[in-house]
C-alpha cells in the first residue's frame, strides 16, 4: 500500500523520492485529489462546502492575530478591542474580517445545509456525513456564541445572560448547571475567561477534527449531485465513473473562482458596511458590559434568531427551551425521517416541494421575527411558523412515502458544451 | 477657533458609482433585502406628515466623514464646548491631528489643553467625581457614542434642548428626557421652549408630540448656522468612534478592484480547464 509501490504514481528521485518513501504525499494527492472523482454536474449550490472550509481557515488566521492583542478579563477586554480597532496596525481589518467572518460562516453553512436538503445528500449511505456536519454546526454555534461574549459589550453580557440561563430551565440540575457554566453567580470575569479558553482552544480543535472526519466520510461515499444518483453505478472500462471528473484540477479551479466571488462580496461588507446596519455588530455592543443597564431589546445575533423565535413563541419558558432544543434535534435525525425512495428534489413530487418551500419560508420568517421585539402579532406569527417548522419534520416519514416521485435518469444531466 | 486657519483637505471618499456596483454584489451574496431595510428604519418616522407637529425624530445628521473641513471644524467645536467635561478616552490628540490633517503647531495652539502632550488620550479636564457631584451623573465618555446610539441620535440630542423649569438645570431634552446635561450650547442656539400637542402622552413612539418650538432668546448663530455647527460636531464624533473608517474606505476600493480582476481571471482559468468536460 505504500506510495512508492503504486505503478501509477510518478517516479521520484532526489528529495521528493526520499520524502515519498517516508510519507505518502504522492499517493495522498492521487487518492484524494487527482484520482478522486466528483460528479461533473455540480451547480452553484456546491460552492458552499469549499467556501465553509475557506471561511474556517480565515477565522483561524484572523483569530490568531486578534488573540495576540486581545486582553481577556472584565476590566480589560472592552478596552483591548478598541485598542485593536484604533492602535494596532490593521487591527480594524483583523477584527472586521473576524466579525464579518462569523456571519459569513453561518450564511455559507446554512446554504450548504440547504443544498443537502435540496438534493437529499443526507440519505443513505451519507447519514454519517450528515451527522458529522451537524456536530460541526453545533460546535460552530458554541464557538460563535462564546466569541460574541469576548468583546464584553453590553449585548455580549446580556446575550450571554439569556442564553446561559436557558440551561437553568433543565429540571433538577438546571440551577447548579448554570452556576457551573458561569463559574460565578452571574456572568462575570470567570465566565469571560473560560469562554475565551473554549473559544480559542477547545472548540476550534473539535471543529478541525470534525471537519476532517466530514471530509474523510465524504471521500469514502463520494459526493452526491443535483440528480441524486450514484456516479459509481456507471463506470467505464477503465473503472472510472463516466459522469465523474477528477477533483483536481477541475473542482479546485472552479472552487477558487467561487472563493473570488465570495471574497468580493465579503470584502464589500468588511470595508464598506462592517456592522451591516447593526445586524453583524449590534449597537449596544459599543457600550461596555453593564449589569445595571439592560439594553432596550435583547436579541441574539441573526444566525440564532430562528431558534430564538421558537423559544419565545412558547408561553412557558421551560417548554420553550425544550422546543428550541428539539428544533435542532429535528435537523440531526433528518436522514431517518426522510423515507423517499429518491434523493433529489428534481425527481420528487409536489408534496415534498411544497413542504421544503414551507420549511424555508418558516425558517427565514422565524429568523426575522427573532430579531424583532415581541408584539402580539409577531408572537402569533412566530407560533404559526414554528408549527410549520416542526410539521416539516414530524410528518416527513408519512408525506415522503406518499409523495409521487418521478423516475430517475440513468446518467446525470449535464447540458454544457 | 481653528477652522478658519486650517487648509481644507480634499475628500478622499470612494466614488458612489464604485460603491453602487459593489453593493449590488454584496446584496446578491446575501440574497435578502430585509436587512437593508433595517438601515433605513428612521425614515419611517418622517411619514406622519400632515398633522401640525415637528418630527424631530426624523432629523438626520447627514454628516460626511470624508469632509475634512467639517471634521476640522468639529474638532474645534468639541475642544471649545465639550472637552471640559467629556473625554474621548480611546483617541490620542496626535492621531486625530494626523487623520484630520491638522498641523502640530495648530494642534498645540488651539486644541491641546494646557499640560497635555500630543500623545495623550483625550481626557476630560473635569474630574469624573466633580462631574458627578455637579450634574448627578459623570459626563459620559464620547468615544463610541455615535456607534452605540447612532449619529442621528447625537444630532437630535444636540438640537433637542428646551426650557423646562421643573428640571434642576432648567432645561430638558427631547432625545433624552431628563438629561443631566445642561443646555451648554444655548449661547449659540439661543433658548427655545417646546409646545407639545394636546394629545399629550399619546404621540407615536410613546413620547409627547412636538407641535412647535418657540424661540425665547436668540443665540449667536442662525438656525442654519447652528445646524451645521451640530453637524460638524457629530461628524467629528462619528470620526472619533472609528478613526480607521477613512482608511477603510480608501483601502476597500483597491481591494475590491483587485478581487474583481482576480475573480475574472479565475473564471477564465475555470473555463479553460473545463473545456474538455462534456
Amino acid at each position: 500500500m505504500g506510495g512508492h509501490s503504486d505503478a501509477s504514481l510518478p517516479v521520484r528521485t532526489g528529495f521528493l523520492g526520499w520524502l515519498n518513501k517516508r510519507l505518502p504525499v504522492d499517493s495522498f494527492v492521487k487518492n484524494q485529489l487527482t484520482d478522486y472523482y466528483a460528479p461533473k454536474n455540480f451547480n452553484i449550490w456546491y460552492f458552499f462546502g469549499s467556501l465553509a472550509l475557506f471561511v474556517l481557515v480565515m477565522q483561524l488566521v484572523s483569530g490568531i492575530f486578534l488573540t495576540m492583542h486581545y486582553k481577556v478579563g472584565e476590566a480589560t477586554a472592552f478596552d483591548s478591542v478598541e485598542y485593536i480597532m484604533r492602535e494596532v496596525p490593521y487591527g480594524w481589518l483583523l477584527r472586521y474580517l473576524h466579525s464579518t467572518g462569523a456571519s459569513a460562516f453561518f450564511i455559507v453553512v446554512y446554504l450548504h445545509m440547504f443544498r443537502a436538503m435540496l438534493y437529499g445528500s443526507y440519505k443513505a449511505p451519507r447519514e454519517l456525513l450528515w451527522l458529522f456536519g451537524m456536530v460541526i454546526y453545533l460546535a460552530l454555534m458554541a464557538e460563535a456564541f462564546m466569541g460574541y461574549v469576548l468583546p464584553w459589550g453590553n449585548m455580549s453580557f446580556w446575550g450571554a445572560q439569556v442564553i446561559v440561563n436557558l440551561f437553568g430551565t433543565i429540571p433538577v440540575i438546571g440551577p447548579g448547571l448554570v452556576e457551573w457554566i458561569r463559574g460565578d453567580y452571574g456572568i462575570a470575569d470567570a465566565t469571560l475567561n473560560r469562554f475565551f479558553s473554549l473559544h480559542v482552544v477547545a472548540v476550534p480543535l473539535i471543529l478541525l477534527l470534525m471537519v476532517m472526519l466530514h471530509l474523510v466520510a465524504l471521500h469514502e461515499t463520494g459526493s452526491n449531485n443535483p440528480d441524486g444518483i450514484e456516479i459509481n453505478d456507471n463506470k467505464g472500462k477503465d473503472g472510472k465513473p463516466l459522469d465523474g471528473i477528477p477533483f483536481h484540477p477541475y473542482y479546485t479551479v472552479k472552487d477558487i473562482f467561487g472563493v473570488g466571488v465570495f471574497l468580493t462580496a465579503f470584502c464589500f461588507v468588511v470595508f464598506f458596511m462592517p456592522t451591516f446596519g447593526g445586524i453583524f455588530l449590534e449597537k449596544p455592543n459599543f457600550e461596555m458590559a453593564n449589569a445595571m443597564s439592560t439594553p432596550e431589546h435583547i436579541a441574539p445575533v441573526w444566525y440564532f434568531t430562528p431558534f430564538y423565535a421558537i423559544l419565545r413563541a412558547v408561553p412557558d419558558q421551560q417548554l420553550g427551551a425544550l422546543a428550541m432544543a428539539l428544533s435542532i434535534v429535528c435537523l440531526v435525525v433528518l436522514p431517518w425521517l426522510d423515507r423517499s425512495p429518491v434523493r433529489s428534489t428534481r425527481y420528487r413530487g409536489w408534496i415534498w416541494k411544497l413542504a421544503l418551500a414551507l420549511f424555508v419560508v418558516s425558517f427565514v420568517a422565524l429568523g426575522y421575527l427573532g430579531l424583532e421585539p415581541p408584539s402580539p402579532l409577531y408572537t402569533l406569527l412566530a407560533r404559526i411558523f414554528a408549527v410549520i417548522y416542526f410539521s416539516f419534520f414530524v410528518f416527513m416519514p408519512f408525506y415522503t412515502k406518499v409523495d409521487p416521485v418521478k423516475p430517475l435518469p440513468a446518467r446525470v444531466s449535464y447540458d454544457h458544451g | 477657533m481653528v477652522d478658519s486657519q486650517i487648509h481644507t483637505g480634499g475628500s478622499r471618499r470612494p466614488s458612489s458609482a464604485a460603491l453602487l456596483a459593489a453593493a449590488a454584489l454584496a446584496f446578491a451574496w446575501l440574497g435578502t433585502s430585509a436587512v437593508v431595510a433595517a438601515e433605513a428604519e428612521p425614515a419611517a418616522a418622517a411619514e406622519h406628515g400632515e398633522a401640525e407637529h415637528v418630527d424631530w425624530q426624523a432629523w438626520k445628521a447627514g454628516n460626511q466623514i470624508g469632509d475634512k473641513a467639517s471634521l476640522q471644524r468639529g474638532a474645534a467645536n468639541f475642544a471649545n464646548y465639550c472637552a471640559s467635561c467629556h473625554s474621548i478616552k480611546y483617541l490620542r490628540y496626535e492621531r486625530m491631528a494626523k487623520d484630520l490633517q491638522i498641523s502640530e503647531e495648530l494642534l498645540r495652539k488651539n486644541l491641546l489643553p494646557a499640560g497635555a502632550k500630543p500623545t495623550d488620550y483625550m481626557m476630560a479636564r473635569v474630574a469624573a467625581a466633580d462631574g458627578e457631584a455637579w450634574f448627578g451623573r459623570a459626563p459620559p465618555d464620547l468615544s463610541l457614542i455615535t456607534r452605540s446610539k447612532g449619529s442621528d441620535y447625537v444630532y437630535q440630542f444636540l438640537k433637542g434642548f428646551y426650557v423646562d423649569d421643573s428640571r434642576p438645570t432648567h432645561s430638558n431634552n427631547l432625545a433624552l428626557p431628563g438629561a443631566a446635561m445642561p443646555a451648554v450650547l444655548s449661547d449659540l442656539e439661543g433658548v427655545k421652549t417646546v409646545v407639545f400637542s394636546a394629545e399629550g402622552e399619546s404621540g407615536h413612539g410613546g413620547g409627547k408630540q412636538v407641535e412647535r418650538f418657540e424661540q425665547v432668546a436668540p443665540g449667536a448663530l442662525t438656525a442654519a448656522q447652528y445646524d451645521s455647527f451640530v453637524r460638524d460636531t457629530v461628524n467629528y464624533l462619528d470620526y472619533a468612534g472609528e478613526p480607521s473608517q477613512i482608511e477603510r474606505g480608501d483601502l476597500g476600493i483597491w481591494v475590491l478592484l483587485f478581487l474583481l480582476v482576480f475573480t475574472g481571471l479565475t473564471w477564465m482559468l475555470k473555463k479553460e480547464y473545463w473545456r474538455d468536460v462534456h
